[in-house]
């Protein structure tokens, strides 16, 4: 059996990057959205929330539209002899477009659970709308927020639909582990689609466990049972 | 330490209207639930924009509607009490207080936060965390926290509400001490007449939005000069009485008559009168002034004190058949088992008080 490991690099390298990405663009837009209630709210968050709901087929059209040979965005990057579409980045702008809301979602979550006293207090004695963030509503919020970045890990790890459709499936270069199982699962590989499974599910669960573990560490500490 | 305001902000069944102008450094502000008097000090420290007005602090203008002045909360410095104290739970004591300080040096920093740690009784337990530490701690942390960052003004939102009963006597003499040495101005929100009357030398109170009264505390539990007043300070003997001369009053319902030493300047209106000011005398002449004869229709013991509920003239029916409610000591309701009814009550003159409607 000729196996070749490199969809584990391509899908660590593309969930990695699209993980920070959604992190920090999640984590701002939800506070942002937290604070904001103008008339405009209700339509903003469901454009925001709206990959949740699509099939990623649609997603992966609608980034196509954009980012593909005749598409604004790709037009654009044209000019400077930049491709995106069937290169590692369209993976992970498909793994950022479908992962986003659940960050968003499950964070602005978070953030509405903070006692708003307690920001007052941060503000009253002094604190910018940048330290309230960073030093209060990010740490109080911060279980809510790391279930969020271990959803969103999940989801660009196992993103296949828009993956496949604006990034193809290139051996080497664009073929991540759900896709390498698909077409192993087809070309009749059960034992290489098998392996990829099994490879999938371990890193999956690593991260959910240390994510819980870490997370009832730092509660208990908090709430005086050691640590 | 000066300040005016005068705002006006719609709530939801009624709208925050209030004027209140003091030179006075420690004020208690009392009212019932949900008369918007918690309201009020969000609005001073700018968590909550009035709809209009102007409030003026120290000379600093913090929200005026006309000139387009609206401070933000941190231009402000207005140290914050919550109800629930609201201190950070990712942070540890000496962290919460020491949240304010980011423009001092680090050691100016570590001296401020030990030097508040030590005049807080926060000894040891500045590594921990709020969820660790007691109610009273708690108060006390949110207290230096505010403290920490020398605001002009100290707003606290019913400070003592969250402690339990034992713990709030102590802590309201321990705060006391602690908001004399304050070299600012205090506002404190209670709905406890004690908390007000122990905390503040001047209490306004409140009613749906309005400052009813505002004045010298012993002024205004001695002779409240409005029927709210009355009751919000804890008047429980408030009956509907009428001007038979410049100081002397007719009660219809108990048909009785008496004398006051404040003078009635109109026809109708209500008789106070506290019920630890109704007096059990043992003389059996109830030709003197302001004495009357009652019965006892209900009683109600508390572990020192007991409250008498009294029909004057007659012997009542069931009880629920009364007209005065007093409170007197254990001692004293022991010795009128000695006695037979009908008992004397005496009404000193000092202490009947007349509203009008």
């Amino acid at each position: 059996m000729n196996f070749d490991l490199s969809p584990a690099w391509i899908s660590i390298k593309v969930t990695l990057t699209a993980t920070v990405i959604v992190f920090f663009l999640g984590l701002i837009m939800a506070w942002l959205m937290t604070k904001y209630n103008g008339r405009w709210k209700g339509l903003i968050d469901g454009i925001l929330t709206l990959p949740l709901v699509l099939p990623p087929t649609v997603a992966g059209f609608g980034i196509l539209l954009l980012i593909g040979k005749n598409g604004p965005i790709g037009n654009f990057l044209e000019i400077f002899g930049v491709n995106i579409i069937f290169s590692w980045y369209a993976a992970v702008i498909a793994a950022i477009v479908v992962s986003f809301p659940l960050m968003y979602k499950t964070t602005m979550g978070a953030f509405e659970q903070i006692d708003p006293n307690i920001l007052s207090a941060a503000r009253t004695l002094g604190a910018s709308e940048v330290k309230v963030f960073w030093r209060v509503a990010v740490p109080v919020a911060r279980p809510g927020i790391a279930a969020a970045t271990a959803l969103t890990f999940a989801r660009c790890l196992g993103e296949f639909g828009a993956t496949l459709m604006v990034a193809g499936s290139i051996p080497g270069k664009t073929e991540t582990i759900p896709i390498a199982i698909y077409f192993a699962t087809q070309g009749g590989e059960m034992q290489v689609a098998l392996i990829w499974v099994l490879i999938i599910f371990a890193i999956s669960l690593t991260v959910l466990v240390i994510n819980n573990y870490w997370e009832s560490r730092k509660k208990n500490q908090q709430r005086g049972f050691g640590g | 330490m000066e300040f005016i305001i005068d705002i006006k902000k719609k709530l939801y069944d009624f709208q925050l209207d209030v004027k209140l102008q003091s030179k006075e450094d420690t004020i208690g502000i009392l009212g019932a639930s949900g008369s918007g008097k918690s309201m009020l000090l969000r609005c001073i420290a700018g968590l909550v924009k009035p709809d209009e007005g102007q409030i003026i602090i120290n000379g600093k203008t913090f929200f005026d509607s006309e000139k387009k002045i609206n401070l933000t909360m941190r231009e402000r410095k207005v140290g914050f009490l919550f109800q629930n104290y609201a201190l950070f739970p990712n942070m540890t004591i000496e962290e919460n207080i020491a949240f304010g300080l980011d423009k001092l040096s680090k050691t100016e920093k570590n001296n401020r936060v030990s030097a508040l740690m030590e005049k807080y009784h926060l000894g040891d337990i500045g590594k921990r965390y709020p969820t660790q530490i007691s109610g009273g701690q708690q108060q006390r942390v949110a207290l230096a926290r505010a403290v920490a960052v020398e605001p002009d003004m100290l707003l606290l939102d019913e400070p003592f509400s969250a402690l339990d009963v034992h713990l709030r006597n102590h802590m309201m003499r321990e705060m006391s001490e602690l908001l004399k040495d304050f070299q600012g101005l205090t506002l404190f929100v209670t709905h406890n007449r004690e908390e007000a009357y122990r905390l503040a030398d001047y209490i306004a109170v409140f009613n749906t939005g309005k400052v009813e009264i505002y004045g010298q505390k012993d002024a205004i539990f001695k002779w409240p000069a409005s029927l709210e007043t009355a009751k919000i300070t804890g008047c429980k003997n408030i009956v509907a009485a009428t001007r038979l001369a410049e100081n002397r009053l007719h009660v219809p319902q108990w048909h009785i008559s008496l004398t006051t030493v404040m003078k009635i300047e109109h026809d109708n209106g209500y008789l106070g009168i506290r019920a630890n000011q109704v007096k059990l005398v043992d003389e059996p002449n109830s030709q003197q002034e302001n004495c009357f004869k009652v019965w006892i229709a209900d009683e109600s013991d508390g572990p020192f004190r007991t409250s008498l509920y009294l029909k004057i003239g007659a012997r009542p029916e069931s009880i629920q058949d009364f007209h005065i409610q007093c409170e007197i000591s254990r001692e004293e309701r022991n010795h009128l088992k000695n006695l037979s009814e009908p008992f004397i009550i005496y009404i000193n003159p000092e202490f009947a008080f007349f509203v009008d409607q």
